[in-house]
């Protein structure tokens, strides 16, 4: 670890890999450092990503492809069975990673272009100087380093600090925080290449529960619920607890992990001087799924582009960084948030009888690709009146 | 004030994104609580396992 960078990346997760990966393909000197004393561990995540999502950043290895999904399963709040899967028979839709193992190869590639990376350092507070960011003490083993940077990146995920230090607020409100539990169990029935999603008030109120298989007789079996609707007594572990109590009486747990994910609209901002905030801590998660590795990679590795750039034109104000945030926002993944956003609004609203009317609409869809999108696309078809309830939302969905 | 009950936390960070003062800090395998935390209780509700506690002082 040096004293001195040309970008500080704050958290080692898919964001800040991708951001120190980037930058050093840039010819920037990178520092990723993360606070854990692993890079991957201790997951805080379901693990589901798409198929062509994964492979804009990445090739597929089996070394952390825990399973590969070929369709989706999902279950109204009546119990009733909508079955989702490709045109194609057999072709892979998605994939379920080992993220410890994805996490650290991301790490690695990052190294490998050339980025430093320190693990059990946490960055204690940023470095301002005339209202710029210009780096962070790092706490290291009971030992305080000042590492100065000309561009910071703040990639430290849902329970993010940096930013808030340097004066942006990025307080998730109550209702828009998936308060999550999730057990990785064994030795349960569950079709191995078939996500399931579990709706329902009684259920899940306002989120979902999930089966993500991770191979022969093994799943991520989780939860999330809003944080208006968890309290004493119903807290998302209270809900999971009985589940797999009633579905899965004979699994083994392996792994016990809580999480919350935000489901809000992103940061209003997310540049400052000398600062960009990145994946889970800019609130860029898909608010309709939850799902946050791909939209990580995208915002980091853009980021760092930007950051890349404004370096090169000794500009590093918040006017030159709005660039980044400009993009992503105009970017197919800023687009399908806001779009996911509205869409999740209107369905946390939908008593259970309606959502189960809906689903009743379509037992089987196979769609020619595979995405959130296609999937609503085919429940407004078969349900033409939705068309009026969405209002303005319904045109931008066709 | 605010009682973390570390035998339950998992610590994963739910109760930080939502504290509206900032007050909460997850320091890896660690929940710090700033002396800025007016007991509003918005992480102990949030909490998916019920590791936070607001006791009355007095």
């Amino acid at each position: 670890m040096k004293g001195k960078y040309d970008v500080l990346v704050i958290g080692g997760g898919p964001a800040g890999a991708l951001a120190g990966k980037t930058a050093a393909e840039k010819g920037l000197s990178a520092l990723i450092v993360e606070k854990r004393p692993a890079i991957g561990a201790p997951v805080r995540c379901a693990e589901g990503i798409g198929k062509e999502a994964l492979h804009e950043f990445i090739d597929p290895d089996p070394r952390w492809i825990s399973a590969d999904m070929t369709g989706a399963t999902i279950v109204a709040p009546d119990g009733f069975v909508m079955k989702l899967g490709s045109e194609m028979a057999g072709s892979k839709v998605g994939y379920v990673l080992d993220r410890k193992i994805f996490d650290r190869e991301l790490v690695w590639k990052a190294t490998e272009a050339g980025a430093d990376v320190a693990v059990k350092s946490r960055a204690a507070a940023p470095i301002l100087e005339n209202g710029y960011v210009r780096g962070a003490q790092i706490e290291y083993c009971g030992k305080t380093t000042e590492v100065k940077a000309d561009v910071v990146i703040a990639a430290d995920g849902v329970e993010s600090k940096f930013s808030r230090w340097c004066g942006i607020d990025t307080t998730v409100p109550v209702r828009e925080i998936m308060s999550s539990v999730q057990y990785v169990m064994t030795d349960i029935d569950i079709d191995e290449h078939s996500t399931v999603f579990y709706l329902g008030n009684d259920v899940a109120p306002e989120g979902y529960l999930w089966v993500f298989p991770k191979g022969k007789r093994c799943a991520n079996v989780g939860i999330g619920i809003s944080g208006k609707k968890s309290g004493s007594g119903h807290r998302a572990k209270d809900y999971l607890d009985r589940f797999v109590n009633k579905t899965f009486p004979d699994g083994k747990t392996i792994e016990y992990i809580p999480g919350g994910v935000s489901v809000c609209r992103p940061l209003d901002c997310t540049v400052a001087d000398g600062l960009l905030i990145a994946g889970d801590a800019a609130r860029v998660v898909d608010p309709l799924t939850g799902g946050g590795i791909y939209n990580a990679m995208y915002t980091g590795r853009l980021a760092a582009e930007v950051a890349a750039a404004c370096i090169e034109r000794g500009d590093v104000s918040k006017k030159a960084l709005m660039q980044y945030d400009k993009a992503w926002r105009e970017s197919k993944m800023g687009k399908a948030i806001e779009r996911n956003y509205l869409i999740k609004e209107y369905l946390i609203k939908l008593p259970d009888t309606k959502l189960n009317d809906i689903i009743h609409s379509v037992s089987t869809i196979n769609m020619k690709e595979f995405t959130t999108m296609n999937l609503i696309k085919e429940i407004i078809k078969a349900n033409p009146k939705l068309v009026l309830e969405l209002g303005a939302l319904a045109a931008s969905l066709r | 004030m605010l009682i973390v009950r570390r035998d339950i936390c998992g610590y994963c960070g739910c109760c930080v994104s939502v504290c509206p003062e900032g007050a909460l800090e997850l320091i890896d395998a660690y929940l710090s609580v700033e002396k800025n935390c007016t007991s509003c209780g918005v992480c102990a509700k949030v909490c998916p396992l019920g590791a936070l506690e607001v006791v009355n002082e007095g």
